[in-house]
């Protein structure tokens, strides 16, 4: 009798523990964010203010400033263009190294695993210089083009790993069967196992598309004129007042952060942890 | 005309043999099961007739055409997998029609064959439903199904009830026979289950590690087992084996006097199964160890000459354990093998 009240009382304890580590998680992660919101929203007065009220003033003179800035809607543009390439070239790059990694047994396909990996071993800035040379003597400097190779490194592997796992998850009997009922190798994938993977290929291109989005080194090195977003922001925002950093702060984190809200299922598969 | 033959076919994996020079050949029409152990390449040499594997070496010949060299889709095979592989993105209309459509067959003969064979597999009533909307048993219908629809020479089954569960098993082993025997189609079924073998098959294939033992009709192999390995394979309790010494007249196993084949060694093996044995004054002398009664007869497991005995008796009779039996074994059931060559003389 009394050792099952012991019992019940650490569990209790137990869960009261669990409940608050998650919520520390939680606010570590999201009163930054929150900040952000809130100032974000306030009048550039209200900013350095002190205690904060709990709901912003929605006051949306930061951004609107932002919006006219000059060269603001240029540095998007790149941004967008950069990261949509490296989007398209990650996943013509990693899906198939994906699908030959689950599908084919080859020699050296452990150290090929290891060696993508690999690629994110290297800081950048020790990479950006002579990569910065290399982009000018082949005259990639300051390009779209050139970063988005970059960007590309950058993302595949993370392209090649979740595709991995993707083409793991359908069990090759469904290939096997779509080649006994009269299909190549080719329309066997097109029909049976491409549809199956659309939805977690999507993933994996807006995750590539997120790590453009959010990488700043590479870029503020690599391109001067045409500077994209991170960049862009990284060189005005040092000289301006309290509340525009904020508004560019904003301006940055909110995609990104709907991005990976919307591919967050198949992030944990790629973690290894089950995606349903 | 789907005769299916396989010769001298070999596979070898690094060092491993999976397959080491099969020769079979599989007639028109014919129920042919291959039955072994897991690992004894039954599913490898399936999968070379499917296509999906490469033989080291060797040839296959389907209806007098060699094929061992084109993709699956131009072999006229189907195939039942394991694990159904129903394309969970398609409905059950869309599965079976599948093969039909990648043919390019005319919109009316997909609908008629897809119905057709829905009926068949009595499944019209799933048309609409996805993979996911479906039981185990619902999907090996439509795998089925699927596979019929193509109208093959030859239908290849890889295991295609061992994922079911027993009661359904045997319901849908019955309707697999009637259906399969009515389409007229060559099959090819592969299962470690020796009871589906014997209740399906024209002929069974025995295999062990990479060889055909045996291949004839269930009751040749039940009563003629070609080798000990096939005798102590089939059957629920398997057969018994006791050692026989040559003596004047014939050969002595375990004290009993009987008349043998005509053997170059001095020791062959003695084989009965368990239900050619009867209870008498004289015979092989058996000491009880055990005594399962199954309703319809009595197993005891019993100790002949150091060796273990089973002996299926009727179920009326009192036996005990620790007792001493005399067993006489019914003479023209008992089958003799060779020591080293382990083959039936």
């Amino acid at each position: 009798m009394s050792n099952s009240v012991v019992n019940q009382d650490t569990r209790k304890a137990g869960r009261i523990l669990y409940a608050a580590s998650v919520a520390l998680l939680c606010a570590w992660v999201l009163v930054p964010i929150y900040l952000l919101l809130v100032n974000t929203l306030s009048s550039p007065e209200a900013v350095s203010t002190f205690p904060k009220s709990f709901l912003p003033e929605f006051n949306t003179e930061s951004l609107e400033f932002f919006a006219g800035f000059s060269g603001m809607l240029n540095a998007l543009a790149n941004s967008i263009y950069v990261a949509a390439i490296t989007m398209v070239l990650s996943i013509l790059i990693g899906a198939p190294a994906g699908y030959a990694l689950s599908r084919f047994d080859f020699r050296g396909k452990e150290l090929f695993r290891m060696l993508i990996l690999l690629t994110r071993a290297f800081p950048l800035p020790l990479l950006a210089l002579p990569l910065a040379v290399m982009f000018i003597k082949v005259g990639l400097d300051d390009s779209i083009l050139g970063l988005a190779l970059v960007h590309t490194t950058l993302a595949i592997p993370f392209a090649v790993l979740i595709t991995f796992s993707l083409f793991s998850g359908i069990p090759v009997e469904l290939e096997e069967a779509s080649w006994t009922l009269g299909c190549t190798r080719l329309s066997g994938f097109r029909h049976v196992v491409f549809p199956l993977i659309l939805p977690g290929i999507t993933a994996s291109a807006i995750f590539a598309f997120v790590i453009s989005w959010n990488e700043v080194f590479a870029a503020a090195v690599l391109t001067i004129e045409n500077r994209t977003l991170t960049a862009f922001l990284l060189q005005n925002l040092d000289t301006s007042p309290l509340h525009l950093k904020f508004a560019g702060g904003f301006i940055l984190v909110v995609p990104a952060l709907i991005f990976i809200f919307a591919v967050r299922k198949y992030l944990f598969a790629m973690w290894g942890i089950a995606n349903r | 005309m789907a005769e299916i033959q396989i010769k001298n076919v070999a596979k070898k994996w690094a060092s491993y043999q999976a397959l080491n020079d099969i020769n079979l050949t599989i007639s028109d029409r014919e129920f042919m099961v291959l039955l072994g152990a897991s690992g004894c390449g039954k599913t490898t040499l399936l999968r070379i007739i499917a296509g999906l594997e490469t033989a080291t070496s060797g040839e296959v010949w389907i209806g007098g055409k060699r094929i061992d060299h084109l993709p699956p889709k131009d072999r006229g095979i189907a195939m039942v997998f394991q694990n159904y592989a129903v394309f969970p993105h398609m409905t059950v209309f869309e599965n079976i029609g599948f093969g039909l459509r990648m043919q390019k067959q005319p919109e009316a003969v997909i609908q008629e064959r897809v119905k057709r064979t829905a009926s068949l597999m009595h499944i019209e009533q799933l048309l609409g439903r996805y993979s996911g909307e479906l039981s185990g048993g619902q999907r090996q219908r439509v795998a089925v199904a699927r596979a019929l629809a193509m109208e093959p020479d030859v239908i290849l089954m890889d295991e295609p009830l061992s994922n079911l569960d027993a009661l359904l098993r045997l319901e849908m082993r019955a309707e697999l026979k009637g259906v399969l025997a009515e389409s007229q189609t060559t099959a090819i079924y592969v299962t470690h289950d020796q009871v589906e073998a014997m209740s399906l098959a024209d002929r069974i294939s025995v295999m062990n590690r990479g060889e055909i033992v045996q291949a004839a009709s269930p009751i040749e192999v039940y009563r003629n087992p070609a080798a000990e390995f096939v005798a102590g394979f089939i059957g629920n309790p398997p057969m018994n084996f006791l050692n026989a010494k040559r003596s004047a007249n014939g050969w002595n196993v375990a004290g009993e006097e009987f008349a043998g084949p005509a053997a170059q060694s001095n020791e062959i093996r003695f084989a009965i199964r368990p239900e050619d044995l009867s209870v008498a004054t004289s015979g092989l002398p058996a000491r009880v160890r055990l005594v399962e009664p199954l309703g319809s007869h009595l197993q005891v497991t019993c100790e002949v000459d150091g060796e273990m005995f089973r002996v299926l008796l009727d179920s009326d009779l009192q036996i005990k354990a620790g007792e001493s039996l005399c067993l006489a074994p019914q003479a023209d059931r008992i089958r003799w093998f060779d020591k080293t060559t382990t083959k039936a003389l």
